[in-house]
């Protein structure tokens, strides 16, 4: 347990000292507010509080945002110990991959979470602050909260096994990039344009359903704008599938982390230094 | 007295490239070995090999009678990889903690190591402005951790400048003489000329010489050089009493196999006043190392 929280703490200072712990706060903070101003405008007319609306905005930028921080923390884990010739050292001590891995997740979690305290805090901290009936919106927030964590840990999970499996930083850098790019951005574009190319068909009913749920982000967002019932603020791809019950986006947004690290680990396993 | 470390018949196959072919070893307890070869002749390999790092394609490996890799081997063994770079972002001071906490010691045990070291000073600066001597030193005050029973250094002076070179292996010294058996790589015979106990040399992942210097040096017979300085105008004269001689500039270059040495010597010991200086030139520990790690390239 020792060695873990070490390793964790080194982490967390690497991540402190490379400015990442920084960028990832101001990022989260700068957003939630934006955000929360934002979402102050159309009160009223949906008849929901400040913060519900404010949670709808969050959750979209939670999706593209949490990713890419979560990656970004990531790909260098692995293959930047490979670069630096400290992997092998790493891999002659007494410690089980296994546990440098929950090290390094112990502190990228630490700081993601940090980040997703503070943007949430500061934007529920805004909505109450000119809305008393935003206290409604506070499950929806916390929902979003924990649930951005599980998201984090599945694409720190993705990042580590990218980070593995290409043994360079730059290398895993690409892939990573590559990785957000696709489930976060592309996924839902093809997705949409073949709902457009369905027009109500097999794919629009069947396959479009399981195919949110398989995607760790659209799972994510799915879970919290069925779960708030803010989908009357959102619209696109969530509006379209209001019948997806909401254990089954659960329960993909709580196997995803588990699937992704048990990916990282396996890939961790295969890498001879 | 049982051996730290026991390799029999060790292979190990890359596909098909065979980086080590049927290579024994054992280092006993206090002893220290280097291990010479070319770049590419399998030191590393063996290195990780003992290490656990990878596995062998045959042959047996003991370590303080566990197996490689094994959680009582890597607590007995210490590493000290080839051009390792720690995390620029953290200090001296920081990362060699780090390493202490993963041995299960204290971590505040990290500045005597540094200070051990030569990197007092430096401890608390930040890695990345450290010089490649100093990551060294970083990596040797790692393996010095927990008393290990046997050190693994991979090209450990690489880097060092001499006088640093010097204390390392004064610092290996104690080590060895508290019981640590120590396994290091060089390029060069030279550097660890009397600082080991014994000497292998890997060449194709074959062990193809081990031994002492002397041993190597008495094995190996190769020629010794006789360069000769006449008295002005007695060059042709000693080059004729003397067969085999060339005229080099003024001076004559003789070379002659170990067991004529003496007699040689005897013979220009008769050309009296005629001879102005004389130097014996020994086979250099490059030839030695040359002479071995050719001839099983052949």
């Amino acid at each position: 347990m020792k060695r873990i929280l070490s390793t964790a703490g080194t982490e967390f200072r690497i991540a402190l000292r490379n400015r990442w712990v920084a960028i990832a706060l101001v990022l989260m903070a700068v957003f939630s507010v934006v955000l929360a101003l934002a979402g102050s405008a159309p009160t009223g007319g949906l008849g929901v509080d400040r913060l519900s609306v404010t949670v709808a905005s969050l959750t979209s930028l939670s999706v593209y945002l949490i990713p890419l921080l979560a990656l970004l923390m990531s790909f260098d884990a692995i293959a930047g110990e490979a670069e630096r010739g400290t992997l092998p050292l790493l891999l002659a001590y007494p410690i089980a991959r296994e546990e440098v891995l929950i090290g390094k997740l112990m502190a990228h979690l630490g700081i993601l979470a940090l980040a997703v305290l503070l943007g949430h805090g500061l934007a529920a901290g805004m909505a109450l602050w000119g809305d008393a009936t935003a206290l409604a919106g506070l499950p929806a927030l916390w929902r979003l909260s924990w649930s951005s964590v599980l998201l984090g840990a599945t694409f720190l999970g993705a990042g580590y096994a990218l980070s593995a499996l290409s043994r360079r930083p730059s290398g895993a850098a690409g892939l990573a990039i590559g990785l957000w790019l696709g489930l976060v951005v592309l996924y839902d574009l093809a997705l949409l344009a073949a709902i457009v190319a369905d027009n109500g068909g097999w794919f629009t009913t069947k396959a479009f359903p399981v195919a949110l749920l398989v995607n760790p982000a659209d799972a994510f967002r799915l879970f919290n704008l069925t779960a708030s019932g803010a989908t009357a603020a959102a619209s696109g791809v969530a509006s379209a599938a209001n019948a997806i019950p909401l254990w089954q986006s659960l329960s993909s947004i709580l196997l995803w982390p588990l699937a992704a690290l048990g990916l990282a680990a396996a890939a961790f396993r295969k890498v001879t230094p | 007295m049982t051996s730290t470390l026991t390799i029999s018949a060790l292979t190990k196959h890359f596909g098909e490239l065979a980086a080590l072919t049927g290579v024994s070893l054992s280092v006993a307890p206090g002893e220290r070995v280097a291990l010479l070869g070319h770049n590419g002749a399998g030191k590393s390999t063996l290195m990780k090999i003992i290490l656990g790092l990878i596995p062998a394609t045959g042959g047996q490996i003991t370590i303080c009678d566990a197996a490689p890799g094994s959680v009582a081997a890597r607590r007995a063994v210490a590493y000290l990889p080839e051009n390792v770079a720690f995390h620029p972002s953290l200090t001296g001071e920081e990362q060699t903690r780090h390493y202490l906490t993963l041995r299960g010691e204290n971590p505040a045990l990290a500045m005597g190591l540094l200070e051990r070291v030569g990197l007092g000073q430096a401890a608390r600066r930040r890695i990345g402005t450290y010089s490649k001597g100093m990551r060294q030193r970083v990596g040797l005050a790692q393996a010095l951790i927990g008393q290990p029973r046997l050190l693994v250094l991979d090209e450990p002076t690489s880097g060092l400048d001499p006088v640093s070179r010097r204390e390392f292996y004064t610092l290996l010294d104690e080590l060895a003489a508290q019981g640590a058996s120590i396994l290091l790589s060089s390029h060069a015979l030279t550097e660890v000329e009397a600082r080991t106990d014994r000497i292998v040399i890997l060449s194709k992942g074959r062990l193809v010489a081990e031994g002492s210097l002397a041993d190597l040096r008495r094995r190996a017979s190769l020629p010794v050089m006789l360069h000769i300085t006449a008295r002005n105008g007695f060059a042709a004269d000693i080059a004729q009493s003397l067969p085999g001689a060339i005229v080099v500039d003024g001076a004559l270059h003789l070379t002659c196999t170990q067991s004529e040495k003496l007699e040689t010597l005897g013979r220009i010991a008769g050309l009296g006043d005629r001879i102005a200086d004389l130097d014996v030139l020994p086979p250099s520990l490059e030839d030695i190392y040359s002479h071995f790690s050719q001839r099983s390239a052949r």
